[in-house]
């Protein structure tokens, strides 16, 4: 019975102290000191809040148009750059992994078929472009969803169609790649990686110039 | 693989080790009651729960306690998550997961499982996940640091029978280990960008005019005990992979050091206290041997395309289900470090790592956590095959077995056995039924191969007390995105939290009861003919007992599942 009340009284203490009070002091703390990055690092265009530059996001119009299933089609602007495939619809309050196994069947169909989206888009401003050469990232689904960069190589042939599309000078947009890559290692080396969101809202930048 | 990612990996196991004998002489410090800096906290604290420093326990009781303090652990959690729709802080309205997915979790956090048959953000409300859940995660790692500092007095005592106060370790630990590392963990991830509110889920329109919803959460103070502890149930669904836990390269170098830095310290910690660092050393070795291949062989099989990858015409490495700011390298390092030590957290999926790459972490678990494995729980799981070791060996040449002068008997080499081979035969046991059993197939996702994987590894998980998971493999369906008329597949939510209760008490109680046998025989001075344990040869024979007796248990399920999948391009 002791036994019983030392364990009682452990918990109890153990939820008040590390359940309720260190959370809300590091709330308090991350709140005051970090304010909107503990807020989730929201990004702002003229005023208004248009996502957070740690969440990748669809650069996809509505077309208004309805599938089988009556969900809204959508359709990738050609003006952005695009994210990497999201297994969630870029959920990022929903999120799960798209669990297909190395050897299904099921998961060579998808990456087929996000191989031919990929080629239909960017062929006809990188010519070359084979699926052999094409970044795996373009077209394999990330990992939480809601991946906020692709690969440097990806966004170097995106940026031919980009400059196409907004008749900017392929130059200034691959100035703008650089200016949005960051390395691992401490920012020392490896391959880089580009924030789309931050990229592309410099890009707007850029264009209304 | 790249030269970039090569040095990234020996870079951070230059840092582990460097770190391993700081950690661990302060932990030392800690379980030999050397440090009091937060005493005035602490004196009262043991008034409290009405327990002094010089009460010590043996083994018996010591036990009674840890077993005591956790059953009321998984009926407090139970609770509390069954009454989710009472409390305060849940702003999005969500009720009480069912009850067989309740049990599941309650198990899983209290046995420092962390195995999640449920979405986080989906499922449960902030007051669940910071009073209920991470309580759990400070509570359950606590437990296990302060057995194995039990289990190692018991080891090193030449008097008497007693191995410490089982509230004065739990309490130390919690004051001068965890709480204040989770701090300095939280604050930093903080500074990397992972979220702290307590607000709403915040919906934006997106650059396209799109709709996106945030979630929202006290997400930096979770995270931070959620790897100190090697506990791992992410606050998200998708853990470390989220961005808003995870959010960049740097944030996860340090979130895989965290993961380690306390399973590698107890290495030195263990070598200090039985006076003699050569033979923390002689452990850590071993660890980071097997450990090193574990990574090695991962990044590897990842730098290549799958199967699935190759017939549509890819050949680039294995992106699939990895995050961009982490790439091969730093997934793979994660993927091998969190199935070692007994974590669980994740940070890409592991359900798409290619055959070979699956088949490593599997393996990982499979020799019963003790590549590091959990805090306190792998070391002690690891001194077990020691004194296994110790007994093979001793067998061999001849002579009576001793470890650290003490003389290896009977009743230790059973309790020993009892503690390394039960977890094994109930991992085969419990996937055989849920592979055997209509039951069992409502859980699997993929077909073929990959839906034994799936099934293999999610009781291999649980049983070893890791979470990690092939995640396809499911025991909780939510139809509509909410929790509201979700459902648990009681099978496998029951089959598993049994799993993990055994996987977590069975080698616990076994190591405490070699220790309470050990602690008081006579030492006898090392001789000529005395087989060492601190030498380079026995790093070889520890390794050998490791992969024979618990790896090769394994092998011909492994056979059945990733091995297939790593030996043929077909498709399933």
């Amino acid at each position: 019975m002791r036994e019983i009340k030392t364990a009682a009284i452990a918990l109890v203490a153990l939820t008040l102290v590390l359940g309720l009070a260190y959370p809300l002091a590091m709330t308090g703390v991350g709140q005051v000191v970090f304010g909107n990055a503990a807020d989730g690092s929201l990004v702002k265009r003229d005023g208004k809040v248009v996502g957070s530059k740690l969440i990748g996001q669809d650069f996809s119009r509505d077309t208004g148009r309805k599938d089988e299933e009556g969900e809204p089609i959508l359709e990738a602007d050609l003006n952005y750059f695009q994210s990497r495939p999201s297994a969630t619809g870029y959920s990022a309050s929903a999120t799960f992994f798209n669990n297909l196994g190395p050897n299904q069947q099921d998961l060579a169909d998808a990456l087929k078929a996000n191989v031919k989206t990929y080629l239909d888009r960017e062929r006809p401003t990188t010519p070359s472009l084979r699926a052999g050469t094409i970044p795996s990232d373009a077209v394999t689904t990330s990992a939480s969803g809601v991946d906020p960069q692709i690969s440097e190589d990806n966004a170097r042939i995106q940026a031919n169609r980009v400059a196409r599309r907004r008749g900017l000078a392929l130059r200034r947009v691959l100035a703008l790649v650089d200016d949005h890559t960051s390395h691992p290692l401490f920012g020392l080396g490896g391959d880089g990686v580009v924030n789309v969101l931050e990229l592309n809202l410099a890009l707007d930048e850029e264009s209304s110039r | 693989m790249t030269f970039a990612g090569w040095l990234e990996i020996a870079l951070f196991l230059a840092v582990l080790t460097a770190l391993t004998p700081l950690v661990g002489g302060y932990m030392a410090r800690v379980f030999m009651d050397e440090v009091h800096y937060l005493g005035f906290v602490e004196r009262p604290l043991y008034r409290l729960l009405g327990v002094s420093r010089e009460r010590g326990q043996d083994w018996k009781a010591y036990a009674r306690s840890v077993l005591t303090f956790s059953a009321l652990s998984v009926a407090l959690l139970y609770l509390i998550l069954r009454t989710q729709g009472l409390h305060p802080f849940n702003p999005e309205g969500l009720s009480s997961p069912t009850w067989d997915v309740s049990f599941n979790t309650a198990t899983s956090f209290v046995t420092n499982t962390n195995w999640q048959f449920y979405g986080g953000e989906t499922t449960m409300s902030y007051f669940s996940q910071m009073s209920g859940l991470a309580v759990q995660n400070f509570a359950s790692a606590a437990v296990g640091i302060a057995v194995l500092a039990a289990v190692v007095r018991g080891l090193a005592s030449r008097t008497g029978k007693e191995i410490g106060n089982f509230y004065v370790d739990l309490t130390r630990v919690l004051l001068y280990i965890l709480a204040p590392m989770s701090v300095v963990t939280g604050l930093f991830l903080l500074s990397q960008g992972a979220l702290q509110s307590l607000n709403d889920y915040t919906t934006v329109n997106t650059v396209t005019g799109l709709e996106q919803t945030l979630a929202q959460g006290p997400v930096a103070s979770h995270e931070a005990i959620k790897l100190l502890g090697t506990n791992g149930g992410g606050f998200f669904n998708v853990n470390s992979a989220m961005p808003f836990e995870n959010p960049s390269w740097l944030s996860n170098f340090v979130e895989m050091l965290m993961i380690l830095v306390i399973p590698a310290g107890l290495t030195a910690t263990y070598g200090r206290m039985v006076g003699s660092r050569r033979q923390g050393w002689a452990v850590f070795a071993a660890m980071m041997t097997l450990f090193v291949v574990a990574v090695a062989v991962i990044y590897t099989a990842e730098s290549d395309p799958t199967p699935a990858m190759q017939a549509a015409g890819l050949s680039g490495p294995n992106m699939e289900g990895k995050d961009q700011r982490f790439g091969i390298a730093s997934t793979s390092l994660f993927v091998a470090i969190t199935t070692a030590a007994s974590c669980g957290a994740v940070n890409g999926a592991m359900e798409s790592l290619s055959g070979l790459g699956g088949a490593v972490p599997m393996s990982e678990m499979m020799t019963g956590e003790v590549i590091w494995g959990g805090v306190g729980s792998g070391l002690y799981g690891m001194l077990l095959f020691v004194i296994l070791g110790v007994f093979i060996s001793g067998l061999m040449v001849g002579r009576t077995p001793e470890f650290l002068g003490k003389k290896i008997e009977a009743r230790e080499i059973k309790l020993t056995i009892i503690g390394t081979v039960t977890v094994p035969l109930m991992v085969l046991v419990t996937t055989g039924l849920a592979i055997g059993s209509k039951w069992g197939a409502t859980s699997i996702y993929n077909s073929g191969p990959q839906g034994f994987s799936e099934t293999l590894y999610a009781y291999t998980s649980q049983g070893n007390n890791n979470g990690s998971a092939f995640a396809g493999y499911t025991g909780y369906l939510q139809p509509n995105g909410t929790n509201d008329g979700a459902f648990g597949i009681s099978f496998a939510d029951l089959l598993g939290g049994v799993t993990m209760l055994g996987g977590r008490f069975v080698p616990l109680l076994a190591a405490l009861a070699v220790a309470g046998s050990l602690a008081g025989k006579r030492v006898s001075p090392p001789g000529l003919g005395t087989l060492r344990t601190d030498t380079p040869t026995f790093v070889v024979v520890l390794i050998s007992v490791i992969l024979i007796v618990a790896l090769l248990t394994f092998v011909p399920a492994l056979l059945l599942g990733p091995v297939v999948q790593g030996l043929t391009e077909q498709l399933f």
